[in-house]
């Protein structure tokens, strides 16, 4: 086997130690292990931010803090958990596990790569520093207008929206690089012998989200840039007053909007498969028809973005073809339903946690992907649109789709990382606290979106307490479970049983056939792929 | 040597490839860019968005004698202006094709002189195309002495193209503060 040998190979380098080895690593694991731990971190930074938000919620009326904090809140939670935690921790597998699974020496620009996420760390601090400068007497504050930036309030609001910008511009110029990385790497870095359609569902996924955070991320920042303008330079893009249209923003930030969710899910959707078939030990069912089901998808979603906005006073046509076209989705996105749910059909399965993680996020993301489809329809929406009811759908998308995927994939490819087994029954324990504590914190919440509760307000009329009670206190468990996660990857960073190679028995990929954990440098001769 | 040529010989393709994508983020952002005018074009041209072509229109030839249509009119002042601003009436009926003539009345409540610019927007959005201005006090700036009170024609006809179904068309002026466009002259950014 090739790897074998480059076994020896490390101690030729002289890597620089200490804080020096990670500022100025261009080693894929390297800098895959910091995004993954950076995300981590980020996660529990805009876990605690919202659960601020839920005990505030706990009663009606105002018990811990002002509206407007409560509004800086919930929108630095949005923009932590979807920039800091779910896109970094994407990125940071495809770092660790591209490479292994092309059977490429590196990711293709590592220099680039380097770079990509020491802009994070800054970013991060520039969107949550406005929280500190206010305790200052500085400014009033975070970005309070919900992490959309809506004009006109985000064209009145205070420094937090220009720090929020700005942040916004670093976090998209990372994720642009990496996307850029990324599509090298899969177009020419790939295994000899490993044609497109022969290589693994996680390429294919990762491919299409960087193309999408190609065509996307530079509306979005073409928008907070004209809103940055709208605000210092006198400029009326979103203006009536100057000729601009507040609602020429909505468009704007949606085109980026829309596709953003498929870029956090992609990602997902391609390991999902791999660890389904591994713990179903038969191999993964209709890898065309999932591969076409992504091109789908990717290609719909950058034309259906009106549907974050039907109530904004559309004609009739635009509301049925944004309508249609939502909906024209669920085709592809049912097409990948059936094959995952197909692959483990009569397969012999055992469920070790990142399965029992896998299953629980097929079911608990196809309740978010229901209840958007519920959301599609416009006459419904008009009743649903800007209620809790959007809250839970999103969170059920994101949230089970999104973070419960991640910690599926983090369990699944931890032995292989660091090389020793997690603590299984932690593990199990941890999943079945978050999944039970999930659902208490968001089932609440679909009630209260029914019976009409808007999203964003501090404060509550009497007859939502109870289901706000319940949804606060399921929140604090499911915030607390999460520190059994984080001492699992701890201690199995520190020590543990020894992994084997392949790790799992029915694991299948070039990434088992390295040792765990891999040397720091990997198929320096590719690997021939039959 | 062979060895490390190839690995070169990679490297370059990879930057090679990495400088192509990077023409298409400047493609994406060029894009993004001209969303812009393309959504202002877009608008103008269907109408959508109540956004109504603010320049005066020539009469109709014909009156569509048979038809009544109702039109409603609002007016607001946004934060900034401090003037009343209303008009002197809040609805009339007309007939597709014939002029009418509403009076709109601003009074400038402070002691400065103090610019506005009023901004039209019709509801329903597929009426917009037939309600035509000959001319209109939101044509142009207005600037008020302190304390002055102006009478501000609307002359306009609806067309009587006007689909069949709408029965009634509601025009409404939000006032805007226009201080800072003073200095540039004129020309309303419509």
């Amino acid at each position: 086997m090739s790897y074998a040998s480059t076994a020896g190979h490390d101690e030729h380098h002289d890597h620089p130690t200490g804080i020096m080895r990670w500022l100025t690593t261009t080693n894929h694991k390297d800098i895959g292990t910091m995004y993954l731990i950076f995300s981590l971190i980020m996660f529990m930074v805009g876990g605690l931010m919202i659960l601020a938000v839920r005990v505030e919620l706990f009663q009606p009326g105002m018990q811990l803090m002002q509206p407007d904090f409560y509004n800086q809140l919930i929108g630095v939670h949005a923009l932590v958990m979807i920039f800091a935690a779910l896109m970094p921790a994407a990125t940071g597998f495809a770092n660790w596990m591209l490479p292994l699974q092309l059977g490429a020496p590196d990711m293709a620009l590592p220099r680039l790569n380097n770079w990509g996420f020491w802009l994070l760390p800054p970013a991060a601090i520039l969107l949550t520093l406005p929280f500190t400068l206010a305790l200052f007497g500085i400014g009033d504050g975070a970005i309070a207008t919900g992490w959309t930036f809506y004009a006109p309030l985000s064209v009145q609001g205070g420094i937090g929206v220009d720090f929020a910008i700005f942040a916004v511009h670093i976090l998209g110029i990372s994720s642009v690089m990496g996307s850029i990385n990324v599509i090298v790497t899969i177009f020419n870095m790939r295994a000899p012998g490993m044609t497109l359609m022969k290589m693994p569902m996680f390429a294919w996924g990762w491919l299409i989200t960087a193309f999408l955070l190609i065509a996307t991320i530079p509306v979005l920042a073409g928008a907070v840039t004209m809103l940055l303008t709208d605000r210092h330079f006198g400029t009326h893009f979103f203006n009536a007053a100057g000729g601009g249209d507040p609602i020429l923003f909505q468009h704007l930030f949606w085109f980026f909007g829309h596709p953003e969710v498929y870029i956090l899910l992609l990602p997902v959707w391609g390991f999902m498969p791999q660890i389904l078939q591994t713990f179903a030990r038969k191999p993964m069912y209709g890898y065309k028809a999932q591969v076409y089901s992504f091109w789908g998808i990717g290609v719909l979603s950058v034309v259906v973005w009106a549907h974050h906005f039907f109530t904004v006073g559309m004609p009739v046509p635009a509301l049925i073809y944004f309508m249609f076209s939502t909906m024209a989705i669920s085709v592809p996105l049912a097409v990948l339903f059936f094959c995952w749910i197909a692959t483990m059909w009569r397969g012999s399965m055992t469920f070790e946690t990142p399965m029992l993680f896998a299953v629980g996020w097929i079911i608990l993301f196809g309740i978010g992907g229901l209840t958007g489809l519920v959301l599609a329809d416009v006459a419904a929406d008009a009743q649903y649109h800007h209620t809790y009811f959007v809250v839970a759908h999103f969170h059920y998308t994101l949230f089970a789709g999104g973070i419960m995927g991640i910690m599926a994939g983090v369990y699944y490819w931890l032995p292989k990382m660091t090389g020793h087994m997690y603590n299984e029954n932690l593990g199990k324990l941890h999943f079945w606290l978050t999944a039970i504590s999930f659902n208490l914190t968001f089932i609440p919440q679909f009630f209260l979106g029914l019976a009409g509760m808007p999203r964003r307000i501090p404060d509550y009329a009497l007859q939502f307490a109870d289901f706000n009670a319940v949804s606060t206190v399921a929140a604090l468990v499911l915030g607390l479970s999460q520190l059994l996660f984080i001492y699992n990857i701890v201690s199995c960073a520190r020590g543990g049983k020894k992994a084997t190679d392949k790790v799992w028995e029915g694991s299948d990929g070039l990434e088992w056939t390295l040792p765990s954990p891999p040397p720091y440098h990997s198929f320096t001769v590719q690997p021939v792929i039959k | 040597m062979a060895a490390l040529t190839r690995i070169e010989e990679r490297q370059e393709a990879n930057r090679r490839l990495g400088l192509k994508l990077l023409w298409l983020v400047g493609g994406s952002i060029l894009f993004a860019v001209s969303l812009v005018p393309l959504y202002d074009v877009f608008c103008t041209v269907t109408g959508l968005n109540g956004k109504t072509q603010n320049t005066a229109a020539q009469s109709a030839a014909v009156v569509d004698e048979n038809r009544w249509v109702k039109i409603e009119f609002t007016s607001s002042v946004m934060p900034g202006l401090s003037w009343n601003f209303h008009p002197q009436q809040n609805s009339i009926m007309v007939q597709p094709g014939k002029i009418e003539t509403v009076l709109f009345e601003a009074r400038n409540m402070t002691n400065q002189v103090v610019a506005g610019q009023a901004v039209p927007s019709v509801s329903p959005g597929s009426a917009n195309n037939y309600l035509k201005k000959i001319e209109c006090f939101c044509f142009v700036r207005q600037e008020l002495q302190p304390g002055e009170t102006r009478l501000m024609p609307l002359r306009f006809y609806v067309s009587p193209d006007l689909p069949e179904k709408v029965e009634a068309i509601t025009l409404s002026y939000a006032f805007f503060s226009a201080v800072k466009k003073a200095e540039q002259g004129e020309r309303a950014a419509f």
